[in-house]
């Protein structure tokens, strides 16, 4: 399990690495999942996210502010710059209201940060996964010098204090792409945690005996890899790429809370509860509004992928 | 036995050494001139220069690690005349920001950071054994989906989230705990207590929720093994089973996660000590990355892949101790 809570062991996923159940078919698992509510409204909450960071420019401008634009009359200055009205300034111009002294408009922020958090995340899922399947396969199928090369590799990166070592890497380095930065160290230290689990695995399928007969019958290496070994990850690498992206996520929203990540005027959620400690005591709408997106999203990607590992290792359909 | 542990040493001074290199590899092909840094506004390119040969900034980067790594044992002094600062084993380098040996930044440090990890262990290690074991034991029942329901939760929730909710019910509204300020626990024992509260609190929500989760699954994964269904065969009754057979390999795991995630903070719980202010060396990280300081970024990290590394030679040999199953690899 991937946490949000980045002092946490980065990226320890709870998949286990048993022997891959016969996969069920594509349209029986939709559906056993689809039939748990819980399930249902968790994916809902996900397409809901992707299409406000999608149409971000498009609800910004009915909506009518932009993300770094000010609102100095949104704010009373002889308040210190507390935002005028209740729920820190909730009103038809402003949806979640507007940040203490600039004025910024909050749904603006959370939309565009909405882009940024799944980008990162998306991205970073999309990269751990093909190079923890690529070198999980072949560290598994292979053995031998290649695994033991790879499996060190992976002892060492899992050893490091990753939350540590991000915070050294990004505070290192110049301000430059700091979203591709981002993707580029947190899948160093993250694909080892898929691949782990992918070489287990690959080492029971390669024992199994459709796949010693796809070897003996003298099938080409491709074959045995692409037709009979990795169409039977298909389900783990599924639950492992869901179990993933949700601790990506809360890394990146901690390290842009820490400073090192996202860099302003790009909103993020993180940045913005950071901004937000100094304001909590008068304005909690300010933490509570990025808070709960942070939450929401981290919670139905686990819920997801906790109810597809359920379904797939068979124990309800 | 003593082989097993010559090479278990060894291996654990060896991925330190990589650690160390990597880490000074990161700072000198990463990171901004210091010379730039510390020569200031208004700098000549001969001004740096200078500097840079001063530092031995302009030697190649293997002569630059060796020399930290003897500075390291031997020591050194950083400027010269009388203001110069003496940097006594373990020397980790010197800040120019604040014109202190990093070491000594650090260990007066120390103590906040293991209070806080110390007593956040006991309420997450609680928590989760006894979460985890019933659920385990009972699962399926009320008390196991709530659990379960209550470790989504929190493990959904950024500690710096939980953090604000807290002091805002707390301090803000009901006015249980008052803000948090640095007290002595000479001067105030149970301020100092009220004061550590809601930090050990935080920290232990999301890792009681990991082992909630890592428990329960450990449990009811030893419950189905072949040598328990031979204790009850026998006709043990099931608390006995429960308590002499499955316990002790059902909570190994817990050690082995224990021990990396505990040494992982004693080096700094950064997000929780930034948020409640505690002087720690969590918050000395997130200070020294505002104030762009990277020797102590460096030297804090280097302290946390230390007491990592430690924590995971200490748990190997304590799992050969552990758990029966476990042989000494020859």
């Amino acid at each position: 399990m991937t946490v949000p809570n980045a002092e946490a062991s980065f990226g320890l996923t709870e998949v286990e690495a048993g022997p891959a159940a016969s996969t069920p078919g594509r349209g029986r698992v939709v559906r056993a999942l689809l039939a748990k509510p819980q399930v249902v409204a968790a994916a809902g909450f996900l397409v809901l996210l992707v299409l406000l960071a999608v149409l971000a420019p498009v609800l910004t401008a009915i909506e009518g502010s932009g993300p770094n634009a000010f609102h100095s009359g949104a704010v009373d200055s002889d308040l210190g710059g507390m935002p005028i009205g209740a729920f820190g300034g909730v009103s038809g111009a402003h949806w979640f209201g507007v940040e203490p002294q600039t004025g910024r408009d909050i749904f603006a922020r959370i939309v565009y940060g909405a882009q940024v958090s799944l980008t990162i995340s998306l991205a970073t899922t999309a990269v751990t996964t093909v190079v923890g399947v690529v070198l999980g396969t072949v560290a598994g199928y292979f053995g031998g010098v290649v695994d033991t090369v790879i499996s060190r590799l992976m002892d060492i990166l899992m050893a490091f204090p990753a939350l540590i070592f991000m915070i050294a890497i990004l505070s290192a380095l110049p301000d430059g792409n700091r979203t591709l930065l981002l993707i580029c160290v947190l899948s160093v230290f993250g694909w080892p945690y898929i691949a782990r689990v992918i070489r287990g695995q690959t080492m029971s399928l390669r024992q199994r005996e459709f796949v010693e007969a796809a070897r003996v019958s003298g099938a080409r290496l491709r074959h045995q890899l692409f037709a009979e070994v990795l169409p039977n990850l298909r389900g783990t690498i599924i639950v492992l790429a869901t179990m993933a992206a949700p601790g990506y996520i809360g890394t990146e929203a901690a390290l842009s809370f820490l400073g090192v990540g996202v860099v302003p005027p790009t909103p993020s959620w993180g940045q913005m509860i950071a901004a937000s400690v100094n304001w909590f005591t008068v304005d909690p709408t300010y933490f509570l509004i990025p808070g709960a997106f942070l939450f929401l999203t981290v919670m139905s990607f686990i819920v997801i992928g906790d109810h597809a590992q359920k379904v797939l290792d068979g124990r309800e359909a | 036995m003593a082989g097993f542990l010559l090479r278990r040493g060894l291996f654990a001074i060896g991925v330190l050494v990589l650690i160390s290199i990597i880490t000074y590899g990161i700072f000198f092909w990463l990171s901004p001139d210091p010379a730039v840094t510390i020569c200031g506004k208004a700098c000549t390119p001969e001004t740096i220069a200078t500097i840079r040969h001063e530092l031995g900034l302009d030697q190649p980067f293997w002569l630059q690690y060796v020399q930290f790594v003897v500075h390291f044992f031997a020591g050194t002094e950083y400027g010269t005349g009388p203001t110069a600062t003496p940097c006594t084993f373990p020397c980790l380098g010197f800040s120019f920001q604040t014109h202190q040996a990093v070491w000594s930044m650090i260990s007066s440090r120390l103590a906040v950071s293991a209070t806080v990890a110390i007593g956040a262990a006991v309420l997450w290690l609680l928590a989760g054994i006894v979460g985890g074991v019933i659920g385990g034991i009972k699962q399926g029942t009320w008390w196991d989906r709530a659990g379960l329901t209550v470790a989504l939760g929190s493990i959904s929730l950024p500690n710096y989230f939980v953090a604000l909710i807290l002091q805002y019910l707390l301090v803000v509204q009901l006015r249980w705990l008052p803000f948090p300020s640095a007290v002595k626990f000479s001067d105030s024992p149970t301020q100092w207590f009220a004061n550590y509260l809601m930090p050990w609190i935080v920290l232990a929500f999301g890792y009681a929720a990991m082992y909630l989760r890592l428990v329960r699954a450990s449990v009811i994964e030893t419950l189905s093994e072949n040598f328990l269904r031979t204790a009850r065969a026998k006709g043990l009754p099931s608390s006995l089973v429960i308590r002499r057979h499955a316990l002790r390999p059902a909570l190994t795991p817990v050690v082995t996660m224990f021990g990396m995630d505990f040494a992982a903070l004693l080096g700094g719980a950064v997000i929780v000590e930034t948020v409640f202010g505690l002087n720690g060396v969590g918050k000395l990280t997130s200070d020294s990355i505002t104030k762009n300081d990277q020797p102590v970024i460096m030297g804090v990290t280097l302290l946390v892949a230390f007491f990592v590394v430690v924590a995971n030679l200490v748990v190997d040999i304590l799992y050969t101790v552990l758990d029966p199953r476990v042989r000494i690899p020859r």
